[in-house]
Formats: C-alpha cells, sequence, structure tokens
C-alpha cells in the first residue's frame, strides 16, 4: 500500500492564514516542558501546512520559541494585555488555545470575554470559550455530566467557607437560615472531603480535609487559588482506582481513545504526583467500554468539536462503579505522557484537527501505511514515575494529595510492568539503583508499618517494598495503600527474584535466574549488590555484566508502533528488554553521534538542558551525522520520536546507556567472543546538564569517545583543587576556599578562610544543599546534609563574598579560540543562587574595565581547561576585584536565554565544535552586540509549598524563568516581573520591612516610591529609621504586637506590594510571618534590595510609557521563510 | 485473590509448520494441541476472545504482554465453552483481580481443557506471523520434542476449506430471552426500547457460531430470538414466520458452508436479513461474490472502519474476507478497513440485507457499530408492518 500523506487536497481550512499560538509559559510545578513539545508539534504541524504561526511565550528555554519554529515569535509576558498588543500587530485570523495548557485556555477566555477576539476578528480554533468553562467551571462540568446520564462524586461549589463547613452540616451562623444554599446543601456530605479550586493548575490550593479544622483552612486557600474565588466541595473517593484516558475527537465525530492509564495510588493523589501505568492493567473488557463509552460522552457533553482531551475517572475497586472526576479539553500532561507511551503525537493531531482535517485524513507517522484514526495498541509496560523536590523545602509538608508537588518526572518501557517500574526507577536519579530500602530505618511493629505506608508521599513505593520484604501480608499492604492487588502481587514477584538472587553467589548465579532477573528490569547494579559475595567479595555490576554478555544474555531492543507488530513501523522508537529478537537495526554507513539527555526534570536540572539537547540534535543532523538521543523524561522535545534520527527511551544509567552503545557500535558477546566494534559510536555530554556528566568518565574508561570537552576537563574544573591550581597558575583571584572529606576538617578551613563561608557538596547541581555558614555550630548540620546528598565527594567550603555582585558568562570554545555568548549581571545580590537570581543582559553596574577582565579570565580559563564546546563560568566582583567562583564546562542553565537575547544558536555551534568543526569555520568570532535590554526573572515555587521557609539562598529553588525585553532596562525589568506572574503595581501603598544590614540602602528606594506617590508602611524599626531621614513611613505593628499588624493589612488586600528583606540565615522572625502572607495573599514580594531598586526603576518606567511588544524576528533581522 | 498456583509449570512448546519453535512454559491443560497460530492485538477482553466460537481450531497469541490480570468470570463468557485451539502470553499473572472475577486464568483455561503456553517472545512470534502468514502450529508441555512438535503442526488441520461453523453450532434450536446487562452500557442507543409493550420481532438467529452479546443486543432491543443450528434449511426458517433473519459469526473457511450459502440464497429478499463476520461473507458467497483467506487477518479492538463518511473503531476477528469486485453491481460496499482497503461490510437494498465483517457486538471491543442493531431492528419492523399491510390488503 501506498503512504498516506497529507493531501493537499483535501479539506484543511483556507479562510484561515495566520494562527496564534499561546504557550504555557514558564516552568511551574504542574505545568512543565510537555507543553514546549506541545506547543513546538503544532507549531511545525501547523507551519509544514502553509499558515503563518505567530506565537507568544514568555519562556525563553523553550524549544517552540526558536524562531524558525514560527514566523513571527513573541517572548513576552501573557497578559491579555500584551497579547491585544500582539494581535493588533500581527491581525492573525485564529487563536490556537489548547497546546498551551491551562494558561493559554484562560487566556483565550479573557480575550474572548473582554470582545478582543471580536473586535480584531481572530477566530478561536480547537477549543469554544463554552467548552472550557464548562471543563474548569467545576459545578457546571458536574450539572452537564449528570444532564448526560453521567456521575461525578457528590458535592458543590462554594464561595466561601462557611458555605463549605455548611455543607458537612456544621452552620456558622453566618449564611441566613433561609437561604436556598442552606436549604438545598446542609449536610449533604461526610468527611473526609476533598477541596478544589476551579480555573488553577495542577490541583493548586487543593487538599483533603479530615476535620473541621482543616476544611476551614483548606477551604480559605482554595478560595484564594481560584481566580473566581470558587471551591468545589465533593465527597472523597478516597481509595478508589483511578484511570485517565486520552481521547480525541474531530469535527465528524470521530473519536478514538489514544491510551488508558492507569494510577498505582488511588484517588486522593494527584496523578502527577501517582505512577502511572499504561495500558490500564486491571479492567475487563466490560469496564474499559464503558469508560471508553463516559468519555465519548464527556466529550460532547463539555462541547469540545476538535481536538484531544483528557477524562479521569474514580472506580470503585468492590462494585465497579464509575465516577467521571474532571476533563481537560485541551493537551495536557498525561496526553504528552500518553503521546511518548504510544507514538501517537496527539499535540500535533489536535492542531490538524483544529485547522480542518477528519482523523482518517492523517497518516499514522510511525506506520505511514494506516491513518491516525485508530486506537494504538500497546504490547509493552509503560510506567511513569514523579519526582519530587522535598528537600528544598524544608517545612513543606510532604503528604501527598489532590494538590500536585512533583518537579519532574521518568517514564520507563519495558514488557512488563515489573521491568517498566524497575527501569523507572533507575532512571530516577535519586541514587537508587533498585527499589531497594526507603533508607528511612526499620519501623519498629508491622502496624507502623502499615501506618506509614498509608501515607502517600514520595517515599511510598520504597516503603511498600520495604514491608512486604519484612513480611507484611500483601493483603494487608493492599488495605493500608489500596494499591490494586495485581500490582502488590508484582512486588511480590520482585521481592522473590531478588531473594533468590541473594541466595547465589556471581559464580553459582544460574542462566536462566539472572535472565529472569533481567527480564523484571533488574540492573546489573542492583543484582551485583544482592548477590552472596563470592570468594574474591563482593561482585561489581561490571562483573555481573561481564558474565551477563558471556551468558549471551543481551537487551534487545524493540519499537514502540502503535499497533503490536500488526504492521511494519519505520520509525526507529526503541526500548530494551531481554526478550530476544532484536529489532533495533543498526546502520552503519553513515556517521552517528549519541546524545545523552538530561534525564527527569529537577530543581537546578530542566527544560533548559533538554533545550540544549535539541539543538544538539538539529545541529549534527543538518551536518550529516544520523543523531541517536537517550533520555527518560517523557515531557521533553528530545524524546519525541521526530526529533533525533533514532530515540532509545531509556534510563540514563551507565548500564543502559552502554547498552544502547554496544548495540549501535556493532558490539556482541563477550570475552574471547566479544566481536570488535563496527564503529565507535562517539557520545555527547555537555548538553543534557550533570546526569551525562556524571557518566563522562566512565563511559570514557570503557573505551567510550566523548566528544567535545574531554571527561579531564570537566574533572579538572569541578575538583576544587585542581581547579585552584589552575586560577593560580592563571593568576586569577578566586575566594578562598578549601574542600574537606570531614567535619574536622571542615571546622579548620573555614577557621582558615574566616565566616561567613559557603558550603557545598561537590558534583551536585542547582546548589543542592549549599548554604552560607556564618559560625561554627551551623557548620555541622551543612557538612552532614552535604555529605547525605553527595557520599564519596568532597564537601567544598569557600569564602563568602558578603555584599559583591554576581555575573555569569556563557561562551564557547574550540581548544583553538574562546568567544563570549553574553555576559549576564545578576540583579539579586551574591548569595542567592544565580539559577533563583533575576538577571539582566547586557550589565549595568559593571565598567567596562571589569567586563573586559572578566573576558579576559574567561578566555584563558576556557584555553586552558581545553573547553570544546559550552562553558559556562561564574564571576563577583568585591572591592573592585573580579573573582572566579566556578567554571562549569558544559551547557548552563542560561543557554537559551542567551541564544534567544543574541539570536545566537550557542548550543548548535557547541555541537558542531564536538563533531570537529572550528569557530572560525563556523564564524562565529565575536562577542554578539545586544539590542536593548533582556532580563531574564525566576518563577519559585513557595506558593505550592505554603508550609516552607520563604528565602532565596545558595541552594536553588526556582523552577523556571521567563524573558522580559524592552529598549529600557525598567520596561525589560517590568515585562519580566509581569511575565513571572508579578505585576509590579503603579500605585498604592508599599509594606516596608528590611533588617539592620539593609536600612542605609532603602532610603533612597523608599523616598522614590513616596515620590511616584506610593503611601509606604513599615514595620517599627524600618519606619522609624525613614522617618528620621524625612521619608514619611506609617508604622505598623508587628504580628507579635497585636492587631491591626502587618498581616493584617496583607491578608486583606490594602498592601500593592512588599519589601521585606531577610535576616541572616533560617532566621524565624516576624518577617517570614510578613513574607508567607505575602505569598499567601499573592502580593508582589521583594527579598533583597536590589530587586527593589529594580522594581522602583521599572515602576517609573511603567508610568513613563506604555509597554511595547517586539518579535524576535524583528529584533534579530531575520526575515521568515525565505 | 492471593491464591497462587503451587505447582512448577512444565516446560512447552509451540511448532509451526514452518520448523521455527518459540519455547515457553505450559499453563492451562498441560497437554497437547494443534491449530491455527493467530495473533489478537486487544488489550482487553481475553476472557471473551477464549469463549468466542470463531476462534475453534485456532491458537490465540496475545500481543498484549501480561494476560489473566483480572481473573474470569461467569458474565464475560461468549458461549457456553472455551473454543481456542490454544492460548499463548508473554506473561501470565498468577493472580486475578478484579471485583468480579471468580476464578484465576489458568485454573480457567485447565478446567475447559486448554493448553497454553506463556513466556514466550510473542512479539517476534508476531512479526513472524505477520511476515509469514498464519499458519498451522502445535503446543505440547508434555513432550517438548520439537521434530515430533512441527509434524503435529503440519498434520493439522488446514482453514482453508474447512467446515467448521457445523462443528461448534448448537445441536437443537432454541429460544434465547436475555438481553445486555444494562450496568455496561451508557450510551442510551444500547438500551432497552422505551415502549416495552411494541410488538416483538421475531428473530431467527444462525448459530455457526454465535456470541452470547449479538443475541443480548438483540433481545434488550425487544427481539424474540430463536437460534438455529448452521444447517437449518430455507424452509424450516420461513415455517418459523421470523421478522427477520441473522446469520452470526463463526470459525472457519465461509466457502466450506455451502448448505449455508444455499439457504441464505433461498432466504434473500423473503425476509430482512443481517450478517456478523461469518455471517457476512456467507451473504457475500449467496449474493455471488468471492471470499478469500487473508494473509494473518484482523484480529483486535482497535482497526478503523469508514462507514457513512465516519470511522468506527471497531473489534475485529477475520481471517477470510469478501472480495470487493466479485460482488454484483446491486451490492454496495458500505465499510471499508481504513488500514488495508479490505471490505468490512456490505448492503444489497433490493434484497432487504446487510453485513458487516466485523463485530458490532464488541465483546471485546468499543461500543462504536451497536447502530448496526438499531438498523435491523429497523429494517425489521418496517418488513413487517409492509407485510402485516399486504396481509390485511391481501
Amino acid at each position: 500500500m501506498n503512504r498516506l500523506t497529507l493531501n493537499p487536497d483535501m479539506p484543511k481550512r483556507t479562510d484561515i492564514h495566520s494562527i496564534l499560538i499561546i504557550g504555557s509559559g514558564p516552568i511551574v510545578i504542574g505545568q512543565a516542558c510537555e507543553f514546549d513539545y506541545a506547543g513546538a508539534q503544532a507549531c511545525k504541524v501547523l507551519r509544514r501546512e502553509g499558515y503563518r504561526i505567530i506565537l507568544v511565550n514568555s519562556n525563553p528555554a523553550t524549544i517552540m520559541t526558536d524562531p524558525e519554529f514560527a514566523d513571527v515569535t513573541y517572548i513576552e509576558p501573557l497578559t491579555v494585555e500584551l497579547i491585544e498588543k500582539i494581535i493588533a500587530k500581527e491581525r492573525p485570523d485564529a487563536l490556537l488555545p489548547t497546546v498551551g495548557a491551562q494558561t493559554a485556555l484562560n487566556l483565550a477566555t479573557a480575550l474572548e470575554e473582554q470582545g478582543i477576539l471580536k473586535q480584531y476578528g481572530v477566530q478561536l480554533i480547537g477549543a469554544n470559550v463554552r467548552a472550557i468553562k464548562l471543563a474548569e467551571d467545576r459545578q457546571l462540568f458536574k450539572e452537564a455530566m449528570e444532564a448526560h446520564g453521567l456521575k461525578c462524586p457528590q458535592g458543590a461549589t462554594v464561595g466561601s467557607v462557611d458555605e463549605a463547613l455548611a455543607l458537612v452540616g456544621i452552620n456558622t451562623g453566618a449564611l441566613p437560615g433561609d437561604s436556598p444554599f442552606l436549604r438545598a446543601q446542609f449536610s449533604t456530605l461526610n468527611f473526609p472531603v476533598l477541596i478544589r479550586p476551579s480555573f488553577t493548575l495542577g490541583g493548586s490550593g487543593g487538599g483533603v480535609a479530615h476535620s473541621e479544622a482543616e476544611l476551614r483552612e483548606k477551604c480559605a486557600r482554595g478560595l484564594r487559588e481560584s481566580p473566581v474565588g470558587q471551591v468545589l466541595v465533593e465527597q472523597s473517593v478516597l481509595g478508589w482506582k483511578e484511570y485517565e484516558l486520552e481521547v480525541m475527537r474531530d469535527y465528524k465525530d470521530n473519536f478514538v481513545v489514544v491510551c488508558s492509564i492507569e494510577n498505582l495510588d488511588p484517588m486522593g493523589v494527584h496523578t502527577g504526583d501517582s505512577i502511572t501505568i499504561a495500558p490500564a492493567m486491571t479492567l475487563t473488557d466490560k469496564e474499559l467500554q464503558r469508560l471508553r463509552d463516559m468519555a465519548k460522552i464527556v466529550m460532547r457533553a463539555v462541547g469540545v468539536e476538535t481536538g484531544g482531551s483528557n477524562v479521569q475517572f474514580a472506580v470503585n475497586p468492590d462494585n465497579g462503579e464509575a465516577l467521571v472526576i474532571e476533563m481537560n479539553p485541551r493537551v495536557s500532561r498525561s496526553s504528552a505522557l500518553a503521546s511518548k507511551a504510544t507514538g501517537f503525537p496527539i499535540a500535533k493531531i489536535a492542531a490538524l484537527l483544529a485547522v480542518g482535517y477528519s482523523l482518517d485524513e492523517i497518516p499514522n507517522d510511525i506506520t505511514k501505511k494506516t491513518p491516525a484514526s485508530f486506537e494504538p495498541s500497546l504490547d509493552y509496560v509503560v510506567v511513569k514515575v514523579p519526582r519530587w523536590a522535598f528537600e528544598k523545602f524544608p517545612g513543606a509538608d510532604p503528604t501527598l494529595g489532590p494538590q500536585m508537588k512533583s518537579v519532574g518526572e521518568v517514564m520507563a518501557i519495558g514488557r512488563t510492568f515489573k521491568e517498566a517500574l524497575n527501569k523507572a526507577v533507575q532512571g530516577l536519579e535519586i541514587g537508587k539503583i533498585g527499589i531497594a530500602g526507603a533508607g528511612v530505618g526499620e519501623p519498629a511493629s508491622e502496624s507502623a508499618i502499615e501506618a506509614q505506608i498509608a501515607t502517600p508521599t514520595a517515599q511510598r513505593l520504597f516503603q511498600v517494598f520495604d514491608a512486604l520484604r519484612c513480611g507484611l501480608s500483601p493483603e494487608r499492604v493492599h488495605a493500608a495503600t489500596k494499591y490494586d492487588p495485581w500490582f502488590i502481587e508484582q512486588f511480590c514477584q520482585m521481592i522473590e527474584t531478588e531473594r533468590a538472587l541473594a541466595q547465589h553467589t556471581l559464580d553459582s548465579l544460574p542462566r536462566e535466574l539472572l535472565l529472569q532477573a533481567k527480564q523484571e528490569g533488574f540492573g546489573d547494579a542492583y543484582i551485583a549488590k544482592l548477590l552472596k559475595p563470592g570468594a574474591a567479595g563482593a561482585a561489581s555490576w561490571l562483573q555481573v555484566r561481564a558474565k551477563r554478555r558471556q551468558l549471551g544474555i543481551l537487551p534487545s531492543f524493540y519499537r514502540v508502533d502503535t499497533c503490536a507488530a500488526e504492521f511494519e513501523s519505520s520509525t526507529p522508537y526503541l526500548y530494551s528488554n531481554y526478550d530476544g529478537f532484536d529489532e533495533s537495526e543498526p546502520q552503519f554507513q553513515k556517521p552517528k553521534i549519541i546524545i545523552l539527555g538530561g534525564g527527569p526534570n529537577r530543581i537546578g536540572q530542566g527544560i533548559e538542558f533538554d533545550y540544549c539537547c535539541v539543538h544538539a540534535c538539529y545541529a549534527l543532523r543538518d551536518l550529516g551525522f544520523e543523531t541517536i538521543m537517550i533520555n527518560c523524561n517523557p515531557e521533553t522535545v528530545s524524546t519525541d520520536y521526530d526529533t533525533a534520527d533514532r530515540l532509545y527511551f531509556e534510563p540514563l544509567t551507565l548500564e543502559h546507556v552502554l547498552n544502547v552503545w554496544e548495540s549501535e557500535s556493532g558490539i556482541a558477546g563477550e570475552g574471547a567472543q566479544r566481536s570488535s566494534p563496527r564503529c565507535l559510536t562517539p557520545v555527547l555530554v555537555q548538553f543534557g546538564g550533570q546526569t551525562p556528566l556524571n557518566l563522562a568518565q566512565a563511559l570514557k574508561d570503557y573505551g567510550v569517545p566523548i566528544w567535545g570537552t574531554s571527561p579531564d576537563a570537566i574533572a579538572l574544573a569541578e575538583d576544587r583543587q585542581k581547579f585552584a591550581e589552575v586560577l593560580r597558575e592563571l593568576d586569577i583571584p578566586q575566594p578562598e576556599n578549601g574542600t574537606a572529606m570531614s567535619l574536622d576538617e571542615a571546622r579548620r578551613v573555614a577557621a582558615q578562610i574566616g565566616y561567613p563561608v559557603l558550603v557545598r557538596p561537590s558534583y551536585v547541581l542547582g546548589g543542592r544543599a549549599m548554604g552560607i555558614v556564618y559560625g561554627e555550630e551551623e557548620l555541622q548540620e551543612y557538612i552532614e546534609e552535604a555529605t547525605r546528598v553527595s557520599p564519596d565527594a568532597p564537601v567544598l567550603i569557600d569564602r563568602y563574598l558578603e555584599d559583591s555582585f554576581e555575573l555569569d558568562v556563557d561562551a564557547v570554545a574550540d581548544g583553538e579560540r574562546v568567544v563570549i555568548g553574553g555576559i549576564m549581571e545578576q540583579i539579586e545580590e551574591a548569595g542567592v543562587h544565580s539559577g533563583d537570581s533575576a538577571c539582566m543582559m547586557p550589565p549595568l553596574k559593571v565598567s567596562e574595565y571589569h567586563l573586559n577582565i572578566i573576558r579576559d579570565y574567561t578566555e584563558r580559563i576556557g584555553l586552558r581547561l581545553g573547553v570544546k564546546g559550552l562553558m559556562n563560568v561564574q564571576f563577583a566582583i568585591k572591592d573592585e576585584i573580579v573573582y572566579v567562583l566556578e567554571v562549569n564546562p558544559r551547557a548552563s542553565r542560561t543557554t537559551p536565554f542567551v541564544s534567544k537575547a543574541t539570536g545566537v544558536p550557542l548550543a548548535k555551534i557547541a555541537a558542531r565544535i564536538a563533531a570537529g568543526q572550528t569557530l572560525e569555520a563556523i564564524g562565529f568570532l565575536d562577542e554578539p552586540k545586544l539590542d536593548g535590554f533582556f532580563v531574564k526573572e525566576v518563577v519559585l515555587p513557595f506558593n505550592k509549598f505554603p508550609s516552607a521557609f520563604y528565602q532565596l539562598g545558595p541552594e536553588m529553588r526556582s523552577t523556571g524563568e521567563v524573558m522580559g525585553h524592552a529598549s529600557t532596562f525598567g520596561h525589560a525589568y517590568a515585562k519580566a516581573e509581569l511575565g513571572a506572574g508579578e505585576r509590579l503595581p503603579s500605585s498604592g501603598r508599599v509594606l516596608l520591612s528590611v533588617n539592620d544590614n539593609d536600612k542605609p540602602n532603602i532610603i533612597k528606594i523608599a523616598r522614590d516610591l513616596h515620590r511616584m506617590g506610593f503611601e509606604l508602611l513599615g514595620t517599627r524599626g524600618t519606619a522609624e529609621f525613614l522617618n528620621r531621614f524625612g521619608v514619611p513611613v506609617v508604622a505598623v505593628n508587628k504580628v507579635s504586637e497585636g492587631s491591626p499588624h502587618v498581616v493584617d493589612y496583607i491578608r486583606r488586600g490594602e498592601v500593592h506590594m512588599v519589601i521585606s528583606t531577610p535576616l541572616g540565615q533560617r532566621a524565624y522572625t516576624d518577617g517570614q510571618a510578613i513574607r508567607a502572607a505575602a505569598i499567601q495573599h499573592r502580593v508582589l514580594l521583594l527579598t533583597t534590595l536590589s530587586a527593589a531598586s529594580a522594581a522602583v526603576q521599572a515602576i517609573r518606567a511603567m508610568r513613563a510609557k506604555d509597554f511595547k511588544v517586539r518579535s524576535l524576528q524583528a529584533h534579530h533581522g531575520i526575515t521568515s521563510r525565505p | 485473590m492471593w491464591h497462587r498456583r503451587t505447582t512448577t509449570p512444565p516446560p512447552a512448546l509451540l511448532a509451526l509448520e514452518d520448523g521455527t519453535c518459540w519455547p515457553g512454559v505450559g499453563f492451562g491443560k498441560i497437554g497437547e494441541t494443534t491449530g491455527e497460530v493467530v495473533f489478537n492485538t486487544s488489550m482487553t477482553g481475553y476472557q471473551e476472545i477464549i469463549t468466542d466460537p470463531s476462534y475453534y481450531g485456532q491458537i490465540v497469541v496475545m500481543t498484549a504482554p501480561q494476560i489473566g490480570n483480572v481473573g474470569t468470570n461467569p458474565d464475560d463468557d461468549e458461549s457456553h465453552r472455551a473454543w481456542v485451539a490454544g492460548f499463548a502470553v508473554r506473561e501470565l499473572s498468577p493472580i486475578a483481580s478484579n471485583y468480579r472475577s471468580r476464578k484465576p486464568l489458568d485454573e480457567y483455561l485447565n478446567d475447559h481443557g486448554v493448553v497454553g503456553i506463556m513466556g514466550l517472545s510473542t512479539r517476534a512470534l508476531v512479526k513472524h506471523i505477520r511476515e509469514s502468514g498464519a499458519m498451522r502450529g502445535a503446543i505440547s508441555s508434555v513432550n517438548t520434542d520439537p521434530a515430533r512438535l512441527i509434524e503435529m503442526a503440519r498434520a493439522g488441520r488446514d482453514m482453508n476449506g474447512a467446515d467448521l461453523a457445523r462443528e461448534v453450532t448448537c445441536d437443537e434450536p432454541y429460544r434465547w430471552v436475555e438481553g445486555v446487562d444494562a450496568q455496561w452500557y451508557v450510551e442510551p442507543t444500547a438500551r432497552p426500547p422505551d415502549d416495552p409493550s411494541a410488538v416483538q420481532p421475531h428473530i431467527v438467529a444462525f448459530d455457526f457460531g454465535v456470541k452470547r452479546n449479538i443475541l443480548r443486543l438483540l433481545a434488550s432491543r425487544g427481539c424474540r430470538i430463536t437460534v438455529v443450528p448452521a444447517t437449518t434449511t430455507a424452509e424450516e426458517v420461513l415455517a418459523m414466520q421470523p421478522d427477520g433473519v441473522f446469520l452470526s459469526n463463526g470459525p472457519g473457511d465461509p466457502a466450506a458452508c455451502t448448505y449455508a450459502i444455499e439457504t441464505t440464497r433461498r432466504l434473500l429478499g423473503r425476509t430482512p436479513i443481517f450478517g456478523i463476520c461469518l455471517g457476512h461473507q456467507i451473504l457475500g458467497l449467496a449474493l455471488g461474490g468471492r471470499t478469500y483467506k487473508m494473509k494473518f487477518g484482523h484480529r483486535g479492538g482497535n482497526q478503523p472502519v469508514r462507514a457513512n463518511g465516519r470511522v468506527e473503531i471497531s473489534s475485529h476477528n477475520h481471517g477470510f474476507a469478501v472480495h470487493a469486485d466479485s460482488l454484483p453491481p446491486d451490492v454496495e460496499i458500505t465499510h471499508v478497513n481504513l488500514n488495508d482497503g479490505c471490505v468490512e461490510g456490505l448492503r444489497v437494498p433490493s434484497r432487504n440485507a446487510f453485513s458487516v465483517q466485523y463485530h458490532p457486538e464488541a465483546s471485546p471491543g468499543p461500543h462504536d457499530a451497536s447502530y448496526l442493531f438499531d438498523q435491523f431492528i429497523q429494517a425489521v419492523r418496517a418488513h413487517a408492518q409492509s407485510a402485516s399491510k399486504d396481509c390485511a390488503q391481501g
């Protein structure tokens, strides 16, 4: 049969020519880079269809905002007023809001309701406002479901805490006795109840209440979080099984279920925080088809005429009763997962449906021969495991619930659930080589274990395994967790395999048992750990690997083909297993290269690194290489099967990477039978962040060619002592520093350097466990934490340069030459992790003299280390001296920001250098000039962790970033703040509460605010201080001084901006209460004076002149469509 | 629920007539079997598949790797027994987890005498069948000598020319009254008619291997149903005064069912006819068309079929199909498979007959095509009305 291609005569809409696509903005918990994947797909396919694409997204670290993905790209704040400006300028015919998460849907609704779409004649495609509102307004949704004969959990929408209390039979007296609400709804629910705010992302502000106190607290928070001040209070179906269907519908009413997803964690845990499995494993066909029929009705009832949606169900395990929980009329996190799990590109097809195609007119990308109007059949099992970052938020509640808290996820594919789960855990990079102990000590009694596993936390999977290992019966594990018994049985099988392995030494290990363990996904390292030590001691993972290969137990790679092998597939989307009959068919004619991805998103390593990996792919493909991607993060563009030529969806462990490498290099057998490689496939490690970097040395030792900067140079930059020597040799100043392997040593080093010191473990990203230590008592605490985070690595101790300011340089080098990509000045003062600090290009406060020193140092360090590719150098300037803080010879978090600001694709250049080209050949010889100001601002997740301690520090905590650009710094900063969701007030009241160190510097800020007409409030000390200098500030009570106090003002919405600088490390002061209240009540909060002074400039600029928008293409003089 | 079989499963082997051998371990009945090896891509519904008479004489390989998870229950049987000649899976669940389950699959297959094999590389086997075509095979979990099993496979029955409907059909006519269990149908089309007092049309349903869900869907639409053996003659059927005749699904080569083709030819035009699967092929043959054996057939729950300008996701189980160009000009091809262009449905308005190659009764599979039952009932009612009018006028 012929290949199916989109037929140009087919009924694509010709009445529209240009389409505006809204992206999802900065990465936040619940809305991550899966929307870059979705948006990039939509841009690509619609552009290919000949539409003019106008894209707006505030997030510069996205692939979709690369200028070649759209005809016109705006990196601007996602607000109605700025999008209106873009619409006015570009006059799009249509707006596609379904690939930019809830952000885009909410904006589309607002644009429609404010008449802006109508005014400019813009059609909404892919969704309609009625459907968006119906799906999001929980009460309307419930009514629509019931009208169509579907059941939802009992519950009601409330607008106040009093109404919520009435639902559970508590009359506060605040509602009039004859209130219809009271009459209809009084005492209709029992505890526990679920609180779900309307129109929020990732279940933000949701919770479970078991008591009146909890209901009061959680309902109040939900009401605040909801942009419409409404929450749904619902009968809890805790413990029911949770399922999702990813479905698509076209205008002909064709309907397909792309994927069914089962949650291991039952109802009560947000699906983003659940371990999920595709396809559903524990439903009979009768039950599954009923859910399918229900989903079809939901689509119709909500009025989704074309596109993809996600429908969530609760199923009672005792009688099969099925309830509709919610639906998202757009591509979602789950649809990204479903796309990766099945090979069915939901976002791409949704975009085609939006412009008038029907499912049967679109070819299936993978088979090329069959249409997209089918339901993928999986002959493998997919498991997703979330990754959390609680360790970064001391004080945060680690219990999982209806509000999503995870920051990333891994997906793994296996022939069985066991294999996929084991692979997923290995891919998590949380120091687990298998589903080994939770590491929280053995609980004392069975009932203690039961209590522990009854609470969903990040540790629960590991605790459940431990419970079963300790002999807790599967029945009791089921009773405590409500995991479906089938999954628990699978766990038991895995534990049996562990026990069988533990009976053997490496020498006595039978082939069948080793094969079984591999088929169940056990890593070689975990097998080595489980085996009894032999005569020669404990086995190493390399010995297990060698034995396995000698026994001929080699991985085979199967293809994800959407059709369970029914049809031939042409797309090399591969996963490993041990069933034999390899399908990978590597080629050996064309040069090839392996690019290692970044693994699961986490704070400190996210979309920026995926962006770099994707760029490396594109650049090397253009050079004629066959590109091979290895990654396990389903949210990414790098794991889109059409990004690289070949995609291996595998954990980024040494074992799995070597397996791919050997297969791609044509190496078979082991020992005497080991065949010589047919090619030595080179591997790139500098683009995926710390993950691949950590593998570099071992890969090299194994004989894998590492292209680009050598692992030795990487190690040299990472090794503090050696690096200090290098700087000494180059005569470049560095803050005094030392390394310590023990607490005693640390004390000695710190005393020598003098407090305050900066303490951190080596080989970690994002400043994990990094802190500023002011004295010896604190030191112990930090050293302990540091050694826990990075066990065998030394602890680094540096002098902390107080009151310095920091700069970041991104550069590329080819071994002969170093060219600077961009110099960024941090807006927050030193001590705040560069990943958490706003920064700007070009630098504003630094003299050209110092910039030249910085350039000189960068060049000399790059040449000395022999960097071939990207490098990032952090500098601090204190008392006119430029210090080098650290050097990272790899892609950095700021690479995409610099590339967007300068128009120079640094990561692509670096990839070409790694492949052997010189900067001269590439033609990149000079530091790019900038036109205007570019500000990067970060987004912090504190609103998701209301009880966590709010403070910026040397440990990175932000999840995402935005860019603002304009011709003045003030406007650029204001845009960046707006993009980050912080609206700078142009008038109103400002609350000031600063520590003594900051008092001298607050005077100018306060005076400026006063002159612009702001009314100033202050805590007593700050107010008295400023009054003395003639700035009128009204003193208000601290919390301890009684009402009305500062927090009351914030709570009542009487304050529009808060400037509150913390004192010292971890000090619980009144300031903490102020900051917590500001976050809770969404009042703009500035915690550093440098940020405050930037804000003042921004406010002044905003008052002087309105924002202007400018596309990247216009900015960089790129003409679209050559 | 946590009960697990404690005996160690014996080694087993599946041998194909082309000489390839696929080792695994035995489950279900420990013994030997032969059959045509086919694969099914449904991810759910193994119990319905095992008890579907259309699989008579076939060893079914499931592409979904983990099978048996939800056990078996009395309600999901599609007939009174298991019909598959053998059952091959990547991994069998040792426990059954579902509130309706009464028996783990292993025990169920053992009770029904079905030989199972697990632990083989099902994906590689499926690819082999896809490339080489469906072929005969033999499984043994008692004697795994490859040469012997290959011979056994080669000695197995060839599906071409096999009249299997005669072997699976009922012995005597019987009444069917049970409708569908309403809890599984949320869409209004599948619910019983609003007016229970409406005249109940009498449907004579040929049992070539009929699935219960077909009969249930007809019963739920208010039909009186008489199920008759495959070899029932046209005269016998007409003597029952049917308002409509249904030709069921079933196993084997349709061309071998000469008696049924002849009967259908005689019934054409006398009463509305609806055929499914084998019944569709028999209708096609009765209309003068030809059928052919497909390379490996369609078996699964995800096949796109275009009809009336829309796509139905449908449940399939067929190894034969009707040649499009063999049909006379008054036959309309109403349903086409979008994957391979194969004929999936036809209609002869002049003779008041229509049929589909796939399974609108689903079970297992999506319910997208259940409208066909309504269409049949409409035709039957219209026919009955005009007949009674004719009577009155006569």
